[in-house]
């Protein structure tokens, strides 16, 4: 097994909170996946951690400890567990809090011919979705205007970068063009996240740029 | 009445711990005035710095402390320092109430959990301590360094925004806080083989 890493500079973000819910959402899901990379973002909190340390801290007024201190017999919310995956996709606890714990029942829509795309509502201005692309199929050549972040689930794919199964994480922007096949026998499934919409760069996704809605 | 001062030999952030450690097995109030004396004017500075006017800090500190009350039982000394932890309930606070936005994260009961190997772990049970290290290390960075660090945790900026607000080339901004990230590792290490 290969490990499987995100640049720090996301980690960090997710960290510090600075994030926005979609790429969050792709960095949770990736931590499920990724104990190295959980390492790192508990690495990155201790230094959130030692930063309060270090700050100045601004004076509470007058009462504030006795205004808590009435307040701290309240009620407690008990915490809420995702429902449990279903069947044999074993989505992580924080997709399956958006998407169900079950692939097969979402609103599948097909892009292309072994391409089927399955968009969910997110908060924070990103557009989230789960891609299906069967064995031995490639999506159309891409670029992108903004972030995009895949990360897969099942199966696996490979571009000019390199190769990523589950729990692999691939960042791309504006400089990667890129044509990812899926590959190994099996249908793969990826999560993917954009803060902006991809550009086709193939000689006919250019034709089809225009028929894309994304917004 | 607060418990004001760490006992001979204890480290700060070992007084924090144990003090939190009483809340949660003894909920006892003391303890949690002496966690609140020293953390909420931590935190309500903490939000100023991200955008928060002073009377949205103060509650929202006020907030996140009272969630401190509530979870600590969820607090483990051996998977992370006091005030990373605090720093957690603050941040995901922030989030929701500011941001008005779900902070997910990942649940370490997902039967989807990939589990990390075993020497992987027992590093983790060491992770509590780190804390007190990293706080000397982060002294140890040139002040470029540190700025952008400081920055990216406290200004809720991006890396490009960083970059506009320091006048730096974004490659710049990047290339800083790897090097402050690289440093901070090594001078963790050091300290540890100390």
């Amino acid at each position: 097994m290969t490990e499987k890493t995100a640049p720090d500079e996301l980690l960090l973000a997710y960290a510090s909170g600075s994030l926005d819910e979609s790429m969050s959402l792709v960095v949770a899901t990736h931590l499920t996946l990724s104990p190295q990379s959980r390492a790192r973002v508990c690495d990155f909190e201790a230094l959130g951690g030692a930063l309060i340390e270090e700050i100045e801290p601004a004076a509470l007024s007058g009462g504030a400890l006795d205004a808590v201190m009435a307040r701290l017999d309240g009620e407690d919310h008990p915490p809420v567990h995702s429902e449990p995956p279903r069947d044999g996709h074993v989505l992580p606890a924080p997709l399956r809090d958006y998407v169900g714990p079950d692939v097969d029942a979402l609103r599948w829509k097909k892009v292309i011919r072994g391409v089927q795309e399955a968009e969910f509502p997110i908060g924070g201005g990103g557009r989230a979705r789960l891609m299906r692309i069967e064995s031995g199929v490639a999506v159309p050549k891409h670029s992108h205007r903004g972030t995009e972040a895949t990360l897969v689930l099942e199966g696996a794919y490979r571009d000019a970068t390199g190769y990523y199964d589950r729990g692999a994480l691939q960042m791309a922007d504006a400089s990667l063009d890129h044509q990812p096949e899926a590959t190994g026998g099996e249908t793969c499934l990826c999560l993917v996240v954009t803060d902006a919409p991809i550009r086709l760069t193939g000689r006919f996704g250019r034709l089809l740029n225009p028929l894309i809605k994304y917004q | 009445m607060a418990v004001s001062d760490p006992s001979e030999g204890q480290s700060e952030a070992q007084f924090l711990a144990a003090l939190l450690a009483r809340v949660a097995e003894q909920r006892d109030r003391a303890a949690f005035a002496s966690l609140f004396e020293h953390f909420a004017p931590r935190l309500k500075a903490y939000l100023m710095r991200l955008g928060a006017e002073a009377g949205t800090a103060e509650e929202l500190a006020q907030e996140a402390m009272i969630m401190v009350w509530r979870k600590a039982e969820t607090f483990d000394s051996r998977q992370a320092g006091a005030s990373t932890w605090v720093f957690r309930i603050a941040r995901n606070k922030r989030i929701d109430a500011l941001r008005r936005e779900k902070r997910p994260e990942f649940d370490p009961e997902d039967p989807a959990l990939v589990p990390e190997a075993p020497e992987e772990a027992d590093k983790a049970a060491e992770r509590g301590q780190s804390e007190d290290r990293l706080r000397r290390a982060l002294e140890t960075l040139p002040p470029e360094q540190a700025e952008v660090v400081r920055l990216a945790y406290f200004e809720d900026l991006a890396h490009g925004a960083v970059a506009e607000a320091t006048g730096l080339p974004l490659g710049t901004v990047k290339s800083r806080l790897r090097l402050a990230m690289a440093r901070l590792r090594t001078a963790m290490q050091e300290i540890a083989d100390d």
